[in-house]
């Protein structure tokens, strides 16, 4: 599917990749009746193209840490940097993919991944580039088809195009594979890495998938219930590309599985 | 054909317009019924004498009944001629019942008032009256329908696009919801045609009169669904083009226009019929001049069989402005899967 091959270099130390401070955000949500808090004094940094990924509870705030990184929102307290420098708005330079793929429904798929150049008003030069990102995630065909009729993988990819079509320094990525079915999901953490390993980008993942996360990251942060706080940081020393049974992994595998309070089940 | 029992050719013959749609060999048995029942149609009209109502004779009895047949022969030829028809054949088909059943129904209409006369003759006009009517009066008739169109497009146009512009913007913006949805709430669900008398009193000219209360009634469902549309865009559609760079106003067209459309579509189709209600009475009432007008000129000369012709005009015309937005509509959400097909 990927037309990246997977024996490039072991660690992609590109230029393009950004670096991300996280520095001291604690942020609360505002509710009806209160305050509630989601992100306790979380420090984090992230090298530039790094792959950490984020690993967690449902529900414990790391899907709200990405929104402050992507400049969604503000954090409460604390600071976001990008290369040094605050982040205060979205910017081109920090794409999300999201859970789900957001397609626009009533554009094609050759005009969704166009979205991005469309509305910084470089379409008309730089039309290949969506081509190119097409090819990329092996959807050249489907150009011309409407999100309805893809599949979901198919859908997600189109939506990894979408956001790689700008060249981002930083890939923030929400959960991208949950909603897809188990082969597809393997398949796509491989293209992943690909992508990642030829593109050099820093990615910043959110799972709460723990193979996920040790297959494809340098780096596992693990969160603790809400409001999130960093509970363990796991260093997955292996090459890339990786073996899903490597014994390293399975170890990995239980000591993150320890700090999430279920290695009972192991 | 194959060997088949009796059964089987009872089923096919209930099912005519069933297979219909399948290319078969040979004649077009549900056609060579159709010429029939237009051929029994035509006979019934020229054979049977038409009833004395005390004035002369209806006029165009023998031309109704002549049409009949030719349509009678036109499809007999073409039910015969089977395959070798080609695409009249092709458009005819699926009608192929309906064929069958509209002789009928003239029929039952004509033998009721021309032949025997049982409905009331001024009231009810046989159908070779509308003949009449649109031969000889065809250019009034013509002019009303113009009028009418121009009248319901002016309205209707300027209603949808204000009603669009109010629906994005009370949609988009806070304070303009604040200030305009109360004013909306309160005035929009009071039927145009009730501000009649007091539009016709303060406008300039009736016409003009008659095209503010048009875009009122248009206005207000296309506002109201346009908002409805625009408020309920997916926040996440809105962080994928910010955290792709998109500014205010690509958000704006390129993405809550989109995704509002369906909804402002239902707006036009529910104002497309409030206009025409509103078009009407207007007529009616002061316009003086339109198919509401003729409907009410020819009732005041117990001209029914105007009325009915007039009637027959309005129901064309509704009926293709409805179709003509399905398909702009079509055309325009042609992403979406499994639209009403109107």
């Amino acid at each position: 599917m990927v037309s990246a091959t997977l024996d490039t270099p072991v660690q992609p130390h590109s230029k393009t990749g950004a670096q991300i401070d996280i520095r001291n955000v604690s942020h609360w949500f505002k509710l009806p009746n209160g305050v509630l808090q989601v992100l306790d004094d979380i420090s984090l940094t992230v090298a530039p193209g790094e792959f950490v990924a984020l690993l967690g509870p449902s529900g414990c705030g790391k899907s709200t840490l990405l929104r402050l990184v992507a400049g969604l929102e503000p954090a409460t307290t604390g600071q976001v940097l990008q290369d040094q420098e605050t982040i205060t708005r979205p910017d081109p330079s920090r794409i999300v993919v999201f859970q789900d793929p957001t397609l626009y429904p009533w554009r094609k798929v050759w005009d969704n991944v166009a979205l991005g150049l469309q509305a910084r008003g470089l379409l008309k030069e730089q039309r290949q580039r969506v081509d190119d990102a097409l090819a990329l995630v092996g959807l050249t065909e489907f150009a011309d088809a409407f999100p309805h009729q893809l599949s979901g993988g198919m859908a997600q990819r189109v939506a990894l195009a979408r956001a790689l079509v700008n060249d981002p320094q930083l890939l923030v990525l929400d959960e991208p594979l949950g909603k897809l079915d188990s082969l597809t999901r393997l398949q796509m953490q491989s293209e992943l890495v690909a992508l990642w390993q030829r593109n050099g980008f820093s990615a910043l993942l959110v799972t709460h998938d723990v193979e996920e996360a040790l297959f494809l990251a340098n780096r596992v942060i693990v969160f603790s219930d809400r409001p999130a706080r960093i509970r363990a940081e796991i260093k997955v020393d292996l090459p890339y590309p990786r073996h899903r049974g490597d014994a390293r992994l399975a170890e990995l595998r239980h000591e993150a599985l320890r700090h999430l309070g279920l290695d009972a089940s192991w | 054909m194959t060997t088949t029992t009796t059964n089987d050719v009872l089923l096919r013959a209930g099912q005519a317009g069933l297979f219909d749609g399948v290319r078969v060999a040979g004649t077009w048995r549900t056609g060579l019924l159709a010429a029939t029942t237009w051929l029994l149609l035509g006979l019934i009209t020229l054979r049977w004498p038409n009833k004395e109502v005390g004035f002369s004779d209806w006029a165009y009895t023998d031309e109704f009944g002549y049409a009949a047949v030719a349509v009678a022969i036109a499809l007999a030829l073409l039910a015969l001629a089977g395959e070798r028809a080609g695409r009249a054949l092709l458009l005819l088909r699926p009608a192929g019942q309906w064929l069958v059943a509209a002789p009928l129904l003239l029929g039952g209409w004509e033998i009721l008032t021309a032949k025997l006369g049982v409905l009331p003759s001024p009231f009810f006009a046989p159908p070779q009256s509308l003949i009449e009517v649109y031969s000889e009066d065809w250019s009034r008739l013509g002019i009303s329908t113009a009028y009418s169109l121009r009248l319901l497009v002016h309205g209707f146009a300027s209603g949808g696009i204000v009603g669009f512009l109010v629906g994005v913007t009370i949609g988009w913006s806070r304070v303009a919801g604040y200030w305009v949805h109360p004013v909306l709430r309160f005035l929009g669900p009071v039927p145009a045609s009730a501000l009649l008398p007091l539009a016709f009193f303060f406008a300039p000219s009736s016409y003009a009169a008659a095209v503010f209360l048009i875009a009122l009634a248009t206005a207000f469902p296309v506002a109201v669904l346009t908002w409805s549309g625009v408020a309920s865009v997916s926040k996440s559609y809105y962080d994928v083009a910010r955290t792709l760079g998109a500014s205010e106003r690509f958000l704006i067209l390129r993405v809550a226009i989109p995704a509002a459309l369906p909804q402002v579509f239902v707006g036009l189709f529910m104002g497309l019929g409030a206009a025409f209600s509103v078009l009407v009475t207007a007529e009616m009432m002061g316009v003086k001049a339109g198919l509401g007008w003729y409907l009410q000129w020819s009732q005041g000369w117990a001209a029914y069989s105007n009325m009915y012709a007039a009637l027959i005009v309005m129901a064309i015309l509704c009926s293709s402005l409805i179709t003509l937005l399905f398909k702009v509509r079509d055309r325009a959400l042609s992403w979406q899967k499994g639209t009403v097909k109107w």
